[in-house]
């Protein structure tokens, strides 16, 4: 579906982590959904992380920004630990973009609304630079017009499209994606991924939870397999789906890939 | 089939005749069926036997404007009591010479009132304007200021009276609401806590027993020489029962926002006081405006057990006149006046409640 010139070859990656996850476990209840994770996310890196369905995969990137909070191990991010310091929390916060499954926009507010708020009340933009702002993201992801309509009257892709603007807006260096594209009627899709390109072509750092497999191979540095809570195999793309090492990625890959 | 699709690709196709108009509306909506068409009649009767009767009572052989001797007389309605006893039932004891004070108090209170139903005004000016109207508005009632002579409290009484217990008591009792049932849902364990058991105690509790314990109870908890003002403790009263209500109307509300929106304020940065009121709050308290106005028209009404505690509301004032022997026997003219009263004030909150929601409805 991605089917553009792929991006990855063009940019060497630095050494640089922004974020850096150390043995880190997550229970709910009893469920040991994350067992002993441990990854690094350098600048500008882009993974996508794929697994079947209860993996873990949405909560390992909800842990990032804390809206789920890990029991054991260390999660860094920028240089800030995730603790339960709360002003710690709302810093990360305010670095990570989050893009949800369903778009999650404010449905009682306007869509130039929508993206002016983290603007104004946590980076306390003024008013009508919020704006400014809000309109030149909403020319990035090809929507502008729709800047005085609500989310209601928006189609799926639209509105996922303005979640991502909404996230720009707060000029995060990683954004998180978790399923951006599943809930999307198929037609909406491609509108969705391209944005998704145009930000890797900028270099945004992101990591992509999504089984949108034309869209790990022309964006991503590395594709993560997650499975029982555990990262089980990560590799470049063309080693990924060319060549998976454990017998759990082959059957997914089977199961996916037709 | 397909010849004539094609053939007429646009042309409209109208309805039967007999489902448009006026006869098609009767036919569908009064006579559709044996039960409806049976229905219908009956109501009809009913209607008829009712209705004009009704009528002759209140305007034909009614009288308006003459002692309660010539009343008994007259076949129908005996307006007199009202237009007779106008200026008691409606501003109680407060000194006949004075009561253009509570009059003026109450114009004040409309206009302030008509003018914050648009939420366009809803900035620093109307702010000032009801502050300054309160400050104003007690003066009027109190006096013992600028040459106005003083008026005890205890002399308060008919609408002014309902009005003040209910136009302050639900302004303060929502917010005081919409915060508890914040408390409620808080995952600190002490504030959890308290609201809960704050809730439901109230909830517990008759509003009549509220009123009774601020009026006996609470001044023998003072010390001795302490005396908190009779209408204050009402009020109190009041404001904390309806409260209670109002939080758990609103929490019905915040239950029904999804994850989902709690997780994107959050994930752009927002602390929890700008999540509530950005992006929680306006959402929840748009869904539940119905049943938190069904709660504040209940309230509304309620204030008129403060009669157990011998203050004279609009309610109180109406039943002294009618203990008033020129007057005994016409209870049904002077409670319909008083339900007319009551009802303007209800009917005026629920026009206003779809009102609201069609200016919220917006973004839907």
């Amino acid at each position: 579906m991605a089917s553009e010139s792929s991006v990855t070859t063009e940019q060497t990656l630095s050494d640089e982590a922004i974020i850096e996850i150390i043995d880190m476990h997550k229970w709910f209840g009893d469920f040991h959904v994350l067992q002993g994770i441990n990854l690094t996310v350098h600048k500008q890196e882009r993974i996508v992380i794929c697994g079947p369905s209860g993996s873990g995969k949405s909560t390992l990137i909800r842990c990032i920004n804390r809206l789920e909070e890990h029991q054991r191990g260390r999660i860094v991010v920028d240089g800030i630990e995730l603790t339960n310091n709360i002003k710690n929390i709302e810093k990360v916060r305010t670095e990570v973009g989050m893009v949800f499954q369903h778009f999650n926009l404010f449905p009682h507010l306007s869509i130039i609304e929508n993206l002016t708020l983290g603007p104004i009340w946590v980076r306390k933009v003024p008013k009508k630079e919020a704006e400014e702002i809000a309109m030149y993201y909403l020319e990035k992801v090809h929507i502008a017009e729709q800047a005085k309509k609500y989310p209601g009257q928006l189609s799926g892709g639209q509105q996922q499209r303005v979640a991502i603007a909404r996230s720009l807006c707060m000029n995060p260096k990683v954004m998180l994606f978790d399923e951006p594209t599943s809930a999307l009627d198929p037609e909406m899709i491609k509108e969705v991924l391209d944005v998704m390109i145009e930000l890797a072509r900028e270099g945004m750092t992101m990591i992509v939870v999504s089984h949108e497999m034309g869209f790990a191979k022309s964006v991503a540095h590395r594709v993560l397999f997650m499975d029982f809570g555990q990262i089980v195999e990560g590799n470049t793309p063309e080693e990924f789906f060319e060549n998976p090492q454990h017998d759990r990625t082959k059957l997914f890959l089977s199961q996916i890939l037709h | 089939m397909e010849d004539i699709i094609q053939k007429t690709p646009k042309e409209e196709i109208k309805p039967p005749v007999v489902s448009v108009g006026v006869i098609g509306w009767i036919k569908a909506n009064l006579f559709n069926g044996w039960f409806n068409s049976a229905l219908t009649i009956v109501t009809l009767f009913f209607l008829w036997k009712t209705v004009p009767p009704f009528f002759r009572w209140a305007f034909i052989d009614s009288v308006w404007n003459t002692t309660g001797q010539v009343c008994r007389d007259a076949g129908g309605a005996c307006w007199s009591i009202i237009s007779s006893n106008f200026r008691f039932i409606l501003f109680g004891f407060f000194p006949y010479d004075l009561q253009w004070r509570p009059l003026l108090a109450m114009i004040i209170l409309f206009v302030l009132l008509f003018f914050s139903q648009n939420r366009k005004l809803w900035k620093k000016p109307l702010a000032y304007a009801w502050i300054a109207g309160l400050f104003i508005m007690g003066l009027l009632l109190r006096g013992g200021l600028f040459g106005l002579a003083p008026v005890e409290s205890t002399q308060w009484g008919g609408l002014p009276l309902t009005l003040l217990l209910s136009v302050f008591g639900l302004t303060a009792a929502y917010p005081l609401g919409v915060v508890l049932a914040l408390g409620r849902q808080s995952k600190m364990r002490g504030i959890k806590t308290l609201c809960i058991v704050y809730i439901e105690l109230i909830r517990g509790v008759p509003l009549i027993s509220l009123l009774f314990m601020s009026s006996i109870i609470f001044p023998l908890l003072l010390p001795e020489g302490v005396t908190i003002n009779k209408i204050l403790r009402a009020q109190v009263a009041i404001i904390m029962f309806t409260a209670a209500y109002i939080a758990e109307v609103v929490r019905g509300g915040l239950q029904g926002m999804s994850r989902g929106q709690y997780e994107a304020a959050e994930s752009i940065g927002l602390n929890y006081y700008q999540t509530m009121r950005l992006v929680i709050l306006p959402q929840a308290l748009k869904i539940v405006i119905p049943p938190t106005v069904s709660q504040l028209i209940s309230a509304f009404k309620d204030t008129s057990l403060v009669v157990i505690i011998a203050l004279y509301d609009l309610l109180k004032t109406t039943q002294t006149v009618l203990s008033n022997p020129e007057w005994m026997g016409f209870s049904k003219e002077a409670y319909f006046f008083v339900a007319i009263l009551y009802f303007l004030g209800c009917f005026s909150m629920s026009n206003y409640s779809r009102k609201l929601e069609r200016e919220l409805s917006r973004g839907d």
